[in-house]
């Protein structure tokens, strides 16, 4: 039996574009899927063609048991859509924009009512519930929106990259919420550029690259296809590189790779945390002074290098700085919602 | 499991009539709404008639000949139809705009993503902007009034004909915003939205009987303007009216301009509706 969220050889082709191509899915009931990929990717296209929002050229989807192409409208009923854009509306307060999807979504007046106002108190929303939610901080938005997505409770929801653009303590407040989502039973489908966001909330994470996806897996699955963690050494004094490259030798699961002119070290290892004390005890015993020490975990960018040979290409092009100036607004909006 | 007995609350409709008309009240319901919170978008859609009706009034006046008259208290009374005419075909740009921005903020996804009418959003728009127009019509009549507008000017008429007259107006109010409801689906941005939805309404507003008398026009001009479908509306309102200015011509919507009037209307809200909630259907953002 296929899962909540199946999809198979979905293709949709923007001019010459060819944004999905032959993409398949299954995402068994109450589990989560991480869509992880650079931007462009064919992560939101994706997404938008299984909320009916978008017409596959070819394939077939089927959400909550129903077929997406040939009854949209019934599937509308047993989704929630959280978006890459906070899609409330600035000018209505939170109370009324939940109120007024939950009516679209064809309750009735008082228990859409009723069930804004529940959402408001989950979301910890209530003391702003009366404000237009122009005046919310980039945080609180995107937790409106995501109340927003789940007025119905729908037994399906799909998030594109929902933490996108938020500071670390919102992204933290909004991977509880969603987690608690799934803990109800929710079947989600997550977009996401980063490979810690799909690590943390993910049972299952599909690469994708160029409209296809490229691998699929548990993260602990890609890791280990990636090379797993690492540990980086940063050594004060250039003589003692060949002594450190000796220690971690000593520990390493690979070769140890050196980089002269940064004075850093850098070894493929297994074991965590502990491992890492043990390095910087050995260091410390044989004399060796350090600027600096971690364990580096793979990145998108290392995933992707493992698997396509390029790195994701999001960050060779101005994509990157859009996503910086979003991080710095968020920042500020922070600010705000702390400073109230 | 609890999320399917949550999903339930929402019963299937039985009348997808009845559900459009809700689902068009509640989008209509929200758009008044932002007006309320946005009231200088209110007071702006009033003062900019205001003015045309003052400047109209004292610049042109006195100057512009209607039949074989130039006195200015003749070009007031002709001229408050083409003014009202105007300004409620300048909705448009509204309902223009308020739909790019939802397009824009990602509403619309949202929406399309929802179990709701398919129309509803573009319908909902357009009845919140009518309800604007009217505060805006009756501001603009009170002000027509103020500055020596008067019924019946020229020949009797009665407060069911005066209602008629207002009728058609908002009607063409109406069928205008459809239009805007289509440029606000095809442009990229609410600022692209707002000069679209306007620029083509001056040709069309102008090259008609609003401002001058279409009798005195170059043949060919005056044929554009009789046949416009704005100029149906005013003649209609002038003759609903009592106002001087009635342009005697053989062309049929000038000779039936209260049919002509209704006529038009209707056929643009057939069209462009059609035309707009098709292109919302597949709108991409």
């Amino acid at each position: 039996m296929p899962g909540a969220i199946y999809a198979e050889g979905l293709v949709k082709t923007f001019g010459d574009v060819r944004a999905l191509d032959g993409v398949d899915l299954d995402v068994p009931e109450g589990t989560v899927l991480g869509l992880l990929g650079p931007n462009g990717a064919g992560k939101t296209t994706a997404v938008r063609c299984l909320t009916t929002l978008l017409r596959p050229d070819s394939g077939k989807a089927v959400v909550a048991g129903i077929d997406v192409l040939r009854q949209p409208n019934e599937v509308r009923r047993s989704i929630g859509l959280s978006g890459q854009f906070a899609a409330v509306d600035e000018y209505l307060t939170g109370r009324e924009n939940l109120q007024m999807v939950g009516q679209l979504y064809q309750m009735k007046a008082k228990a859409a009512k009723a069930r804004a106002g529940e959402l408001l108190e989950q979301f910890h929303l209530a003391d702003a519930a009366d404000r237009p939610t122009k005046t919310y901080s980039g945080g609180m938005r995107r937790r409106l929106d995501l109340a927003a997505a789940l007025v119905v409770s729908p037994p399906v929801m799909f998030m594109d990259e929902p933490t996108t653009g938020l500071d670390p303590r919102n992204r933290q407040e909004l991977w509880e919420v969603i987690k608690q989502l799934v803990a109800g039973g929710t079947t989600l489908l997550l977009t996401t550029q980063y490979l810690e966001e799909a690590d943390h909330l993910a049972h299952d994470i599909a690469v994708v690259d160029h409209g296809r996806v490229i691998a699929r897996g548990t993260s602990d699955q890609l890791k280990a296809r990636t090379g797993g963690e690492r540990v980086e050494v940063v050594v004060h004094e250039r003589e003692h590189m060949a002594t450190a490259a000796e220690v971690l030798g000593g520990f390493g699961k690979g070769s140890t790779t050196v980089e002269e002119h940064t004075r850093k070290l850098t070894v493929p290892v297994t074991g965590g945390a502990k491992l890492l004390a043990e390095v910087i005890r050995e260091l410390d015993t044989r004399g060796i002074e350090i600027d600096d020490i971690g364990l580096r975990r793979p990145t998108l960018d290392d995933v992707f290098l493992s698997l396509t040979g390029h790195v994701a290409e999001a960050k060779e092009n101005g994509l990157a700085a859009d996503a910086g100036r979003e991080d710095e607004d968020a920042g500020h909006q922070a600010k705000k919602e702390t400073a109230k | 499991m609890s999320a399917t007995t949550d999903a339930a609350r929402t019963a299937a409709p039985t009348n997808p009539l009845g559900q459009s008309v809700r689902d068009s009240l509640v989008i209509a319901r929200r758009n008044l709404i932002r007006m309320t919170r946005i009231p200088e978008m209110v007071l702006f859609g009033v003062i900019q008639p205001v003015m045309f009706v003052v400047l109209f009034t004292y610049v042109f006046g006195g100057s512009m000949k209607i039949g074989n008259t130039t006195d200015p208290d003749v070009y007031k009374n002709f001229l408050m139809a083409g003014i009202f005419a105007q300004t409620v075909t300048f909705a448009t740009a509204g309902s223009a705009a308020g739909i790019a921005d939802d397009m824009q903020k990602g509403l619309v996804d949202r929406f399309r993503s929802l179990p709701m009418a398919r129309g509803a959003v573009l319908t909902g728009r357009t009845v919140a902007d009518l309800v604007q127009t009217a505060i805006t019509l009756l501001v603009l009549a009170i002000v027509a009034l103020i500055v020596g507008w008067r019924t019946g000017s020229a020949e009797p008429t009665n407060l069911g004909q005066i209602l008629a007259g207002f009728a058609l107006l908002l009607l063409l109010g109406y069928a205008f915003t459809w239009i805007g409801a289509l440029i606000g689906l095809s442009v990229r941005t609410p600022e692209a939205a707002t000069s679209g939805g306007i620029i083509w309404l001056f040709p069309v507003t102008f090259v008609s009987n609003a401002f001058v008398d279409s009798s005195q026009m170059t043949p060919w001009l005056r044929h554009i303007a009789e046949w416009n479908p704005f100029s149906a509306t005013v003649q209609a309102c002038r003759e609903l009216f009592g106002n001087a200015g009635v342009a005697q011509s053989d062309a049929w919507p000038m000779q039936h301009p209260v049919w002509a009037s209704v006529i038009w209307s209707v056929l643009i809200i057939a069209v462009f509706r059609t035309l707009a909630v098709r292109k919302y259907r597949s709108a991409a953002t």
